[in-house]
């Protein structure tokens, strides 16, 4: 059933993308204030559909941003990347996009759809290739689906867009998008996947969207009758709350390209009850005690003990009160084909197999 | 000899410090025109120390008072923003995320213009002077004199924030400018708003520089004065008067700051007893652990950095209820002199139970004779385990470690707490925002990001110290005196090339002192 995002919901899905974004995806805050922005001057809400309301044969394409959040929240965005790119896409078919699908729906990437609905009048699908927050552009259930990566454009702040339409594999697809992010300042805009209606159906999450909503207005119905939020949210997630602690170490690295570290959450009053997590963008790998009990797919996200606010990695601090929620993957990311891409193995983690969350 | 003052909302204190040792305190109210309540505080520790006002070496004072002009949206000159960037920025002008009130309140003017920097030091856009020239002449047109500039990625590069302000000033002589990388991090719209606020501050902070001026002249003290910054470090006067919305969040700072100090430990845990609610903070090198998230002033996001603390409701006057035992989180507050039973009151209050153990001895223990001695002791635990857990949330080892109990309810806290090595309870407790003041030194920072392909970490790093070190200096420390005392790398997420973040703070004594 469709529904619509107006001013009241955006509080709710920046805080719920955020759970979803498993510390990566990048902030919302930036997203949320220019959505608020938009949808004033627009004077209009955001229709969200239902994915069976698409038509097999309409073209349906993703937008979402690339590259760095510390650079996108400095050198914001020129506004209109998303509409030139569009229109970009459009032309290069000779066919009208129908709707805008969220690509990501983990952090600061479930909002920029909802802002190019918004701008090009077009509804947006709810659901997404992730349910959570991935690092790479073949992490996605219909690259895992086999919907061919081209064509895929990128849009910079001058409003140059590139269109990759020869892309053999999905590996080469996020190498060039990369490097020419790079080239771009750091952040750019991307339009992928390009999809028709039945690829659509076939292959997306549902309802991811209405999720991230769900979950925000669990952590603000928390706050505001001071409930326990990270039990709140987990409850409303399908999930648990592995952990609550402070975090006593922190330890960064930078190998070729992604940031990797590990920090340690220490009880409270006992000191030798530890949860240790393996983060690169995202938090990767749970180990309690010396026992891995949640790895992705599986969602794992830190959450403020005192509000429930979502934190991600480039936000964690030595000293912070967390609490640690584990909340069970969409059943399309636990497949063997989706395992090979997006399991533990995949983010160099050979000895570690996947092991689902035990609820 | 130093003097210490803490203008706050409510009381203005002041402290005498010769060295390490407090010579006098005071503590007077907070008078409207802040002059004459500082005037007041100066005679009465001038006299109780029987001063000879050439002996005073500095004066540091720590202020509210430009935090409050903006949370009461009073005293705000109209401002206009220029920020460089185009064709990037435009999604979200200046101001989009403030308060409506406080944006009208200054005129919400703002122009965009081309310029701006990427992240690896590449020009968005060239400079076009006569762009810039042309919307100087549109402010001029308006009448507006206080600006601020900025512009993307300054803190990489800042050539286009002073080639703005140059083509400004030409155009607009009198005009008060703000550079935002002057004054913020990386973080456009955060630093730009730090940036429009003290501009919109500029002339209220100019009055108020030169009335703490008179107010010192008025006592024939000459010394050169200085006001804290929220880092816990000092600027001299002239720079205060350029940069208010550098005082914002001061206040905690010194407080933690001066515990340090009356502790003399640089590493400990500060619990600061109120009479409504107990903050427990960090100390690590002496400087305040700082929380993680952004700071909102009057409604505006900035990217200051405020004091980790965690707050319970335990105070001198929470309301102690009998069956099941509960302290707090209600309190009388301030009336606690006139409430507390040990005062005459009729309400029991935490600091009753205190006095009915025998522990503390305040008022009339004769008063609190019908509380039971068991009650009071159950009391007393409840107290010690609220206490406990407080501070074990901010404890980052198992290793036990000092606490410090300051603030005017400490004598709630008479054993040690589990956790902990010591327990101290320093003299001057209730001064120890102002003596935070008097003690400060003056510092330094570097933000950037550094692209470890060009250059190896630790180049980076030594050239991220020098620079802090180079500012600190700038701003007054003795070379010789200058430490790092924060050093934080973030590589950048999601991009290759080892591009990493580089904060560094340093700090330094002031000369003289």
């Amino acid at each position: 059933m469709g529904w619509q995002v107006g001013l009241d919901e955006v509080e709710a899905i920046a805080i719920g993308a955020g759970v979803l974004g498993t510390g990566g995806g990048g902030s919302t805050t930036i997203g949320r204030i220019r959505l608020r922005y938009e949808l004033k001057n627009y004077s209009k809400t955001c229709q969200i559909i239902d994915v069976d309301d698409l038509a097999d044969d309409d073209l349906v394409c993703a937008v979402s941003g690339m590259g760095a959040p510390t650079v996108s929240n400095e050198r914001l965005s020129n506004g209109q990347e998303m509409v030139t790119a569009v229109h970009a896409l459009e032309a290069h078919l000779g066919k009208k996009v129908a709707a805008i699908i969220i690509g990501e729906v983990g952090g600061s990437n479930a909002i920029q759809p909802l802002i190019a609905g918004l701008q090009l009048d077009l509804p947006v699908v709810d659901g997404d290739g992730m349910g959570r927050a991935f690092p790479e552009l073949q992490m996605d259930t219909f690259s895992i689906g086999g919907i061919p990566a081209s064509p895929f454009l990128l849009c910079d702040i001058h409003g140059n867009t590139v269109i990759f339409d020869h892309i053999d594999t999905p590996l080469r697809a996020e190498a060039y998008a990369r490097s020419l992010t790079i080239e771009m300042g750091g952040s750019a805009l991307l339009v992928m996947p390009v999809m028709t209606g039945a690829q659509v159906k076939a292959f997306i999450i549902r309802d991811t969207l209405s999720l991230a909503r769900d979950l925000g207005h669990a952590v603000l119905h928390a706050r505001k009758h001071q409930l326990d939020a990270a039990q709140t949210v987990a409850e409303a997630a399908g999930g648990k709350v592995l952990f609550r602690g402070k975090i006593v170490d922190l330890f960064r690295r930078t190998t070729t390209g992604f940031a990797r570290g590990t920090m340690k959450i220490a009880a409270f009053q006992n000191a030798d009850d530890v949860l240790e997590i393996e983060f690169q963008n995202e938090n990767l790998i749970a180990v309690h005690n010396g026992e891995v009990i949640c790895t992705v797919p599986d969602l794992i996200t830190l959450v403020s003990l005192e509000d429930g606010e979502p934190i991600g990695t480039e936000a964690l601090r030595y000293g912070l009160r967390v609490a640690v929620l584990g909340m069970p993957a969409p059943k399309q990311l636990t497949t063997e084909a989706a395992l090979k891409v997006i399991g533990p193995a995949a983010f160099g983690y050979d000895n570690i197999p996947f092991t689902p969350l035990s609820l | 000899m130093k003097i210490g003052i803490d203008v706050g909302g409510t009381n203005t204190d002041a402290v005498l410090m010769d060295g390490r040792t407090v010579v006098a305190w005071t503590k007077s109210p907070t008078t409207s025109d802040v002059t004459s309540g500082i005037i007041s505080a100066l005679k009465t520790i001038i006299a109780d120390a029987n001063l000879d006002v050439a002996q005073v070496d500095g004066v540091m004072i720590g202020t509210t008072h430009f935090t409050n002009a903006v949370v009461e949206r009073k005293h705000l000159q109209p401002t206009a923003c220029i920020r460089l960037g185009l064709p990037a920025t435009v999604c979200l002008p200046p101001m989009v995320d403030w308060p409506d009130d406080l944006r009208e309140e200054i005129g919400g003017h703002y122009y965009l213009a081309h310029g701006g920097h990427e992240f690896d030091g590449r020009e968005i856009s060239p400079f076009n002077e006569e762009e810039i020239r042309q919307i100087a002449q549109q402010i001029k047109d308006q009448g507006i004199t206080a600006i601020a500039i900025s512009s993307v990625f300054s803190p990489v590069n800042t050539i286009f924030e002073t080639q703005t302000a140059d083509i400004v000033r030409e155009v607009i002589p009198d005009a008060n400018i703000t550079l935002s990388s002057e004054i913020g991090r990386i973080g456009l719209l955060e630093r730009e708003n730090a940036a429009i606020m003290n501009s919109c501050l500029r002339e209220l902070a100019g009055r108020t520089v030169n009335g703490f001026k008179n107010a010192l002249a008025e006592m024939n003290i000459t010394a050169p004065f200085f006001i804290s910054q929220n880092d816990g470090t000092l600027m001299n006067a002239d720079f205060a008067a350029e940069y208010p919305v550098l005082t914002f969040a001061s206040g905690p700072t010194n407080s933690m700051r001066g515990a340090a100090f009356l502790s003399g430990l640089k590493d400990a845990i500060v619990v600061d007893v109120g009479g409504t609610t107990t903050d427990v903070g960090v100390l690590q090198n002496g400087f305040p652990r700082v929380a993680a998230l952004a700071v909102d002033i009057g409604g505006v996001r900035t990217n200051f950095r405020m004091p980790d603390t965690y707050s319970i409701g335990l105070g001198g006057g929470s309301l102690v209820e009998r069956d099941p035992i509960k302290v707090g989180p209600r309190s009388v507050g301030y009336e606690i002199t006139e409430k507390a039973l040990v005062f005459g009151g009729d309400i029991l209050t935490a600091t009753d139970i205190l006095v009915a153990t025998g522990k503390a001895d305040v008022g009339d223990a004769a008063k609190v004779a019908s509380v039971g001695k068991d009650f009071a002791s159950q009391v007393e635990a409840e107290i010690m385990d609220m206490t406990t857990i407080a501070v074990d949330r901010m404890k980052t080892s198992a290793t036990p470690v000092p606490v410090v109990v300051v603030g005017g309810g400490s004598i709630l806290i008479q054993k040690d707490i589990p956790g902990s090595s010591e327990l101290i309870k320093p003299s001057h407790f209730s001064v120890a925002n102002a003596i935070g003041a008097a003690i400060a030194q003056v510092g330094g920072e570097c933000d950037r990001i550094f692209s470890l392909a060009e250059m190896s970490r630790d180049e980076a790093l030594d050239q991220a110290k020098k620079e802090a070190s180079d500012r600190a200096i700038a701003a007054g420390a003795t070379p010789e005196s200058i430490e790092i005392v924060d050093v934080e790398e973030v590589p950048l997420a999601y991009l290759p090339g080892n591009a990493t973040r580089i904060m560094v703070k340093a700090v330094g004594d002031l000369k003289g002192s």
